[in-house]
């Protein structure tokens, strides 16, 4: 019996950058025709790997084969030629074109617009596939907008398809029909590499695992065998720590009301925000889904302050309008928020530690007096956040853009979090953050709530919400549903409310029906 | 690599000065030595980098503070001459009194108002219309000099002045104290406003504000820093402190003003700023480096016979140099590149 020659297979393949061991001797293979899941946090070495793959960047040492022989991977086009595809996470659109002239602009060889389309609805019908190769891009929602960059993929014929978190933009009835394609394509002979840190997806869709950790392989194993549970703990290497929900905590009265809370949006690709109402109790955690795009970064900035509205009463706190205040009011009278971006938003990059803690901590902390920042005051808050959540830096004094994404995230949680806010909001609090800062952050924000405080948490990660929300909307469009309590609303329901317009609006009737 | 960048652009200047000017026919290692090295050594003329250090540095300090929050004022030297009329214009109003000791900070105050005066145009076409503040204020230098020359030649000319284009001669009590040996009294001043400037934008919100808007500047809007706000007062200070460099220009080494006071000063400035790496500290190094460059071109004008825009050139130089090797900042250069680069 002949061996199988193995699709792809990476033999002690390492990366170094300055000062980062990115990929240390990693080794698997990938049989055809197999989805293999390549498992690991955010800085496991997951996508420097998979560049190398690529063509984007070259291995130090190690090989790399193809159906059995040693190949050098120069450039993405290279590897193209070798029947390598791959779907970014983030995709590469213009969103004035159409979907035809977008592909035609990455293709490798001319063809004419005529016979690109026919190319384009043969591979549309063989996966069964639904484009218009008309539209414009700016119209579709992002899950179709991923199906342009699968589309474009496909059309190489590939032997091995490598899509990176593909899953994290889509709602989950998206999610089903991506696993159809990608099931398809796996039968047809085309090995699929998938990245992802998602382990119930990997369960449901992947033949074999490979687990990385601090850039190396920690394990190899077939998803239905192990539970989600196993492969987080081999993700992370060590035991998961549940979140403490106090149990039977009794909610409050309404602390953060919005009512009616409306924003036009500015410029051609802002969604305004529609007649937005919710009620959150003191105590209580509300999680807002959505798909990204709708409305979230609008919603924040109305609710933080950075974009006042015209009417004051359109969102109170504890009963005072607020809606007209910019973000020292609001601060003043105890609502921090968090926006989604760290670097650039949430906090200056250029600036240390100890003076991010200025950017809005200083009126709650008392940093300033008559004009002049007292810097002993701003180093010590500092230092305590530090401290309190294991902020993993070298002091108050570190540049805010040499910690990690994780650490940088807990700082800026931190930094709110111990202002003690009557009302916090968030916005994607644990996005590319590893899971050790990820439930260190969970836990803070649970603490906050049961001391009273009403939290708002938008994020795009339904499990996330629903690990820490007691209720949850869903934005769409720029309207939010309303609130409903968490154990009482389905996942389903909550992918349809999600999908909004671009669902099945027959199918959000049936469901209630 | 930071600091050094600076002293490199000053050492390649000297050096390809030298060869530039060694090709069109003179003596180029000499020309570099009369220009840079010659004025710091011969202390009697200490006096004379003093009296250009002073308004390079004052104005440089001011725009830092506008260029640091990403607000790029130009016009420096029409705010610098708006300043100098304006104290010119309470100097003239009072020549016919006796004294007043009130009279000199009149001037001056009124040469901080006047300058901030011009530069609130600029702000409010960048606020309101959102208007470039680089083009505005650029252009309304120019209307500046317009307006020196109208009141030159006509309602501010000295009518015992023989016709000539130039204002009466200030009173004693108008002119700003001198002191053999240091200069008039805007040199010592200059340092004190530098060491405020550096507390202003070290210690204090307004100078965190600053920042914040020039590197993030949203940021600046979670943190409740009005951006606006920031463009206005980052301009007024700037054309505040090149208007009361200007009238300290016209009450000092002027003691009047005439058609020849647009000396250029606000646009060196420019240099400086940027050469002292938009700090207060290095800015006066810097001015420093900037006068011994005047100082040294006019003593090779007449030693050497090297033409008078021979110390344009050189300061030119040097921004261009500090520009390009600014990019050694972040990059190195490696000789021999890798095979495999991304296609």
């Amino acid at each position: 019996m002949t061996e199988q020659t193995f699709r792809l297979e990476l033999r002690e393949v390492t990366k170094t950058f300055p000062g980062v061991l990115a990929n240390d001797r990693v080794s698997f293979a990938v049989r055809p025709g197999e989805i293999h899941a390549l498992l690991g946090e955010n800085g496991a070495g997951k996508s420097t790997l998979v560049k190398m793959i690529y063509g984007v960047q070259q291995p130090d040492s190690g090989e790399i084969r193809v159906d059995g022989m040693a190949v050098d991977i120069p450039s993405p086009k290279a590897a193209r030629g070798m029947g390598i595809g791959m779907v970014f996470q983030h995709f590469s659109l213009f969103e004035a074109l159409t979907v035809l002239e977008n592909i035609a602009l990455g293709l490798d060889e001319k063809l004419s617009h005529a016979e690109l389309e026919k190319r384009i609805r043969g591979v549309l019908a063989k996966y069964g596939l639904t484009l218009d190769p008309h539209r414009t891009v700016a119209t579709l929602s992002v899950g179709e907008r991923q199906r342009i960059e699968i589309v474009r993929a496909l059309l190489l014929n590939p032997k091995l398809l490598i899509m990176d978190e593909p899953t994290s933009v889509l709602t989950p009835q998206e999610v089903s029909q991506l696993f159809e394609t990608l099931r398809s394509l796996a039968q047809g002979g085309c090995s699929i590499l998938y990245i992802s840190h998602k382990l119930h997806e990997i369960k449901a869709l992947c033949d074999m695992a490979t687990i990385l950790r601090g850039g190396r392989v920690v394990g190899t194993c077939v998803p239905a065998e192990e539970s989600s549970r196993s492969m987080a703990e081999m993700m992370i290497g060590g035991n998961l720590k549940d979140i403490r929900k106090g149990e039977g905590r009794a909610l409050g009265a309404d602390r953060f009301v919005a009512t009616d809370l409306s924003l036009a949006g500015t410029g051609d690709f802002d969604v305004s925000l529609e007649a937005v109402c919710f009620a959150v109790r003191a105590g209580e955690i509300l999680g807002i889904a959505g798909v990204a795009g709708n409305g979230q970064n609008e919603l924040l900035l109305a609710l933080s302050g950075e974009t006042p509205v015209a009417q004051g009463s359109a969102l109170t706190l504890d009963d005072k309008p607020i809606g007209a205040l910019g973000t020292r009011a609001r601060r003043r009278l105890g609502l921090c928020a968090v926006p989604e971006e760290r670097n650039g938003h949430a906090a200056v990059p250029g600036f240390s530690l100890a003076d991010n803690a200025v950017l809005t901590a200083r009126g709650r902390k008392a940093m300033v007096r008559h004009g002049v920042i007292s810097a002993p005051a701003a180093r010590d808050y500092a230092s305590e956040v530090i401290r309190a959540f294991g902020v993993k830096a070298t002091g108050p004094a570190a540049l805010a853009g040499s910690l990690s994404g994780g650490n940088l995230q807990k700082y800026i949680m931190g930094r709110e979090v111990l202002q003690v806010p009557e009302v916090l909001v968030v916005s994607q609090p644990t996005w590319g953050v590893d899971a050790g800062a990820a439930a260190a952050i969970h836990q803070a924000l649970v603490d906050l709530a049961a001391r009273g405080s009403a939290l708002v948490v938008i994020s795009q990660d339904l499990d996330e919400l629903l690990l820490l929300s007691d209720s949850l909307a869903v934005i769409n469009e720029g309207r939010l549903s309303p609130k409903r309590a968490t154990h009482e609303i389905s996942i389903d329901e909550i992918g349809l409310l999600m999908g909004g317009v671009h669902g099945d609006h027959h199918a959000a009737e049936a469901a209630h029906g | 690599m930071v600091w050094l960048a600076p002293i490199l652009a000053v050492l390649l200047t000297m050096a390809v000065g030298a060869a530039v000017f060694s090709l069109l026919g003179y003596d180029g290692i000499e020309a570099a030595r009369e220009i840079f090295v010659e004025p710091l050594i011969d202390v009697g003329g200490w006096q004379d980098l003093g009296v250009k250090a002073a308004p390079l540095i004052m104005i440089a300090v001011g725009l830092s503070i506008g260029f640091r929050a990403g607000v790029w004022n130009i016009g420096a030297e029409g705010q610098y001459i708006l300043g100098g009329l304006a104290g010119t214009a309470v100097a003239l109003a009072t020549w016919h009194l006796s004294g007043g000791v009130w009279v000199l900070p009149a001037m001056c105050l009124a040469g901080i108002v006047g300058g901030a005066a011009w530069a609130a145009i600029p702000a409010f076409l960048k606020t309101r219309f959102n208007v470039n503040e680089i083009l505005s204020s650029l252009m309304l230098t120019y209307v500046a000099v317009q307006l020196l020359y109208y009141l030159m030649n006509g309602p501010w000319k000295d009518p015992e002045g023989f016709n000539f284009p130039q204002t009466r001669l200030f009173n004693d009590f108008q002119m700003l104290p001198y002191f053999s040996g240091v200069g008039y009294l805007n040199v010592p001043l200059s340092f004190v406003i530098a060491l405020g400037v550096w507390f202003v934008m070290a210690k204090t919100l307004f100078g965190y504000q600053v920042r914040v808007v020039g590197q993030a500047p949203l940021a600046a809007r979670y943190g409740g820093f009005s951006s606006r706000r920031t463009v206005w007062l980052t301009l007024l200070a700037g054309a505040g402190l090149a208007g009361l460099a200007g009238i300290f220009e016209a009450a000092g080494p002027f003691g009047q003003m005439v058609p020849q006071f647009p000396t250029g000063y606000g646009f060196t400035a420019i240099i400086v700023a940027f050469l002292g790496r938009l700090h207060p500290l290095g800015i006066v190094l810097a001015g420093i480096i900037l006068a011994v460059t005047y100082v040294g071109g006019e003593s090779a004008q007449a030693s050497l016979g090297l033409p008078a825009s021979a110390t344009g050139v050189f300061q030119a130089m040097m921004l261009f140099f500090l520009l390009a090797t600014d990019i050694l900042v972040a990059y190195r250069i490696r000789l021999g590149g890798r095979a495999g680069a991304v296609s």
